[in-house]
């Protein structure tokens, strides 16, 4: 395995730092609206049995 | 199947299951794969450079991939009122976003140290970037209008609008001539590309795929509760 990318390190590890950056924030992003939007949907699924 | 599936409770129920083995398969592709990237070999005229074709291409190859779903799910919206079709084309367009504009950003890095430049006005970019003008587009409009049924009706057509321009980001290295290398994987006679880079570049495809898949499954999911959400509002307040 090699990971000296010699003269094009900025170019190969830019694509993939660019790449693992955007992914990750496209999960994170994705599973936080989830799990946001359930909690709402669950606090007012119980307000309305409460009442 | 697809009516079956236009429930959204019954949608929840089939789906829900599959999202954390769809996540361990997407870990588990990209470890994979990362380690196939920097164990092939260097390429004689790229040198380290080849790798970038690792992100690059299936960044490319999903970008089209997802634009095309997200057509089908609107012509089923449209046409057949599917009541998930919109969810759906809705949940796609920032996941296809995010693999366009890595395909375009990736595509000038690596374009710097072997065209020299980082950006032509060719067929291949230039349509690339209308195809993530779209997808840009797509977003905005849906988030601009208020009404769900209207926005789901004029982002299906601007969804199908936009894939005109799906052949013209695939053919456009054969019609133009461009920088871009052309077509090198699906070839008359097979691939050209070493068998040693092809292995790579299949593991990080389906990498990809599988993140496309768990992110659809969530987003889809996500779109499912804030629809219920907005239903259970709007049920209480007619009360």
């Amino acid at each position: 395995m090699d990971l000296d990318m010699g003269k094009y390190v900025v170019f190969v590890w830019g694509c993939y730092g660019a790449t693992a950056v955007a992914l990750a924030a496209l999960i994170v992003m994705s599973l936080r609206a989830q799990a946001k939007r359930r909690k709402v949907l669950e606090a007012l699924q119980a307000a309305v049995e409460t009442k | 199947m697809i009516n079956f599936l236009a429930n959204p409770e019954r949608f929840t129920r089939v789906t829900r299951p599959l999202r954390p083995w769809l996540a361990g398969l997407t870990t588990a592709l990209f470890v994979w794969g990362l380690y196939l990237c920097f164990a092939s070999p260097e390429d004689y005229q790229q040198g380290d450079t080849v790798r970038i074709m690792y992100v690059h291409v299936p960044a490319a190859w999903m970008g089209l991939t997802v634009y095309a779903a997200m057509g089908v799910a609107s012509f089923f919206g449209l046409i057949f009122r599917h009541a998930l079709a919109d969810a759906a084309a809705k949940a796609m367009a920032p996941i296809g976003a995010v693999f366009t504009g890595l395909a375009l950003l990736t595509g000038a890095l690596w374009g710097m140290p072997m065209w020299g430049t980082p950006w032509q006005w060719d067929g291949r970019m230039t349509s690339e970037l209308i195809l993530f003008l779209f997808y840009i587009g797509y977003v905005a409009l849906h988030a601009s209008i208020e009404d769900e049924v209207r926005a789901a009706k004029s982002t299906a057509i601007l969804a199908l609008v936009g894939l005109v321009n799906l052949p013209i980001v695939h053919f456009s290295v054969q019609w133009w001539n461009s920088l871009h290398q052309g077509d090198s994987i699906f070839v008359k006679g097979g691939p050209t590309v070493a068998p040693d880079m092809l292995w790579p570049l299949f593991v990080m495809v389906a990498a990809y795929h599988a993140l496309f898949a768990w992110l659809f499954l969530v987003r889809i999911d996500s779109e499912i509760l804030a629809r219920k959400y907005r239903a259970l509002r709007a049920r209480l307040s007619f009360n």
